[in-house]
């Protein structure tokens, strides 16, 4: 979807963020130019894998179809889908995504241990495009 | 604690889905605070005015558009654009000119021409943009983020839907006294429950609605106040536009993620409480000094998050307030006498300064029917995309 925020597949799948040398910020989405903590004088910006699993913050779902640019087909019926929520706790850092397709807010608690997995966001003829998903462990 | 500056007029174009252009809100609401004042336009030495994005280009230049359309008068003009704090910056941008000397009177003014449904971002392939990407990635509209900050409230402190609802039944019985709110009628707690889920745990009735509306005030120095006879007017003591401190680590619209807490230790202090403590602070009172508040209630569960954030209690106890009726009318801190968001929707540029109008007339007495008695000091507090304060502190 967009270039760098992921790399790998399967169990090797892993997002991917920046981290400061001299401060040790994570950042995610990617900052590429400069660190963003005030305090910090700056330091090369490094890409690093964010941890695999994560504990449920927050989450909810999409009852509604979203506009547009969230691509969708409007000629199929509306199928919600999850939003989760995910603290990580060595980054100290909370990331949004999807979840998993089948897992709705009735699987769902605050604290749940989730890990991230790839995913399709949208396809056509041409183009796939990928994603991140969150999904709760010990699901297949 | 900064000098104060004179209300002199406050007026509102009704909310609504009115089918018309955002400068024939604002006009109206222009002239009404205008005749309120007693100001005549062409003695108007400054005009602010909050952007609307959603015109298109005539939109980002509201200050002018709206001079234009009173009538060219040779004005100092300024357009400022905040996302959801444009009116409150509007009134400071308005206030640091009557402060610095620059203009005697100022004319501030936003309104709004709403789209139906979601919010979503300009159009385009704009990847640099926050906003544009979590659609275009997530799919994670304005609702989806109020529903997780819900469903975060309960899981921590234990806030039920139905506490969210009496949020509704509560703003929705003073929008019903309010002839500038869009929906005039009460709602029932079981009406809530009935409505259909937006956002787990939200419903269509705990999420405001898009609306077009206009608001405007006249503003002064205190010795134009007196000259022109208003010897004792509303003043506002404070207006606070702050930032967040890095690391921001509550998830905040329009991202994707929090900031990092490895490379800074959190502040302490979420966004939201820096935004009233800066207002505090400025203004010389603190929250035991209120006789009411108006906060973006976007979603019922995010009023009660500013009922924290603002002081009115302890964190994890908003719940608890709301049920002993502390916030309703009535109570020791009314929060939302115009009816709040709930009742008259979001109509962007102008809520902040509506939220003014609302003060200004509740610490003159002339709110009618929805009257707080005896209202002598008021803040609002709203937040803006993109990191935006926005708090007016109003005494009388």
């Amino acid at each position: 979807m967009v270039t760098g925020w992921f790399v790998g597949d399967g169990d090797d799948f892993r997002l991917l963020g920046t981290r400061c040398s001299a401060c040790g910020s994570v950042f995610f989405p990617r900052e590429d130019t400069h660190c963003r903590n005030p305090g910090c004088r700056g330091g090369d910006l490094e890409e690093v894998p964010l941890s695999r699993r994560g504990r449920v913050w927050s989450y909810t779902d999409s009852r509604y179809r979203p506009p547009s640019p969230y691509v969708t087909d409007p000629e199929l019926p509306w199928e919600p889908y999850a939003l989760i929520a995910v603290e990580l706790e060595s980054e100290r850092i909370v990331v949004l995504g999807q979840a998993v397709p089948g897992v709705t807010v009735a699987d769902l608690t605050v604290g749940m241990e989730v890990e991230v997995v790839p995913g399709v966001l949208d396809e056509d003829a041409e183009t796939t495009w990928t994603t991140w998903r969150w999904r709760p462990t010990g699901v297949a | 604690m900064t000098a104060e500056v004179a209300v002199l007029g406050a007026g509102m174009h009704p909310w609504g889905k009115w089918g018309r252009g955002f400068v024939e809100y604002g006009v109206k609401a222009a002239r009404a605070a205008l005749a309120d004042a007693g100001v005549d336009w062409r003695d108007v030495g400054s005009i602010v005015g909050a952007d609307t994005v959603r015109g298109g280009y005539p939109g980002y230049v509201a200050g002018a558009t709206f001079a234009k359309a009173l009538g060219w008068q040779g004005a100092r003009v300024a357009s400022v654009y905040a996302a959801c704090a444009s009116g409150a910056q509007a009134i400071n941008t308005a206030r640091a000119q009557i402060l610095a000397g620059l203009a005697d009177v100022v004319l501030v003014v936003g309104a709004d021409a709403a789209p139906k449904g979601f919010f979503r971002p300009a159009g385009g392939d704009r990847p640099d943009d926050p906003d544009w990407l979590r659609f275009r990635v997530l799919g994670a509209t304005n609702p989806t983020y109020f529903g997780l900050y819900a469903r975060r409230r309960m899981a921590v402190h234990g806030d039920t839907p139905e506490d969210f609802a009496q949020v509704k039944v509560k703003n929705a019985a003073m929008g019903a006294l309010n002839p500038n709110a869009r929906y005039r009628k009460r709602v029932t707690a079981e009406e809530v429950a009935a409505s259909a889920v937006v956002a787990d745990p939200l419903r269509l009735l705990d999420i405001c609605a898009t609306s077009d509306g206009g608001a405007a005030l006249v503003l002064s120095s205190m010795e134009f106040a007196r000259r022109h006879g208003a010897a004792e007017p509303v003043r506002i003591r404070a207006v606070s536009t702050v930032t967040p401190r890095y690391p921001n680590t509550v998830l905040d619209l329009p991202d994707i993620a929090t900031d990092s807490a490895v490379g800074a230790e959190p502040a302490g202090e979420p966004f939201r409480a820096s935004i009233a403590r800066a207002a505090y602070e400025e203004a010389g009172i603190g929250p035991e000094d209120l006789s009411l508040a108006e906060v973006y209630d976007l979603s019922t569960a995010l009023e009660l998050e500013w009922y924290e954030d603002l002081g009115l209690c302890g964190e994890g106890e908003a719940a608890k307030l709301l049920r002993e009726g502390v916030t309703a009318p009535g109570g020791r801190i009314p929060v939302n006498p115009s009816g709040g968001l709930a009742s008259f929707g979001e109509a962007v540029p102008a809520q902040a300064i509506a939220q003014v109008c609302e003060v200004t007339w509740q610490l003159r007495g002339q709110a009618g029917d929805r009257q707080i008695p005896d209202a002598r000091v008021a803040v609002t507090a709203n937040q803006g995309l993109f990191g935006h304060g926005s708090a007016v502190v109003a005494v009388r």
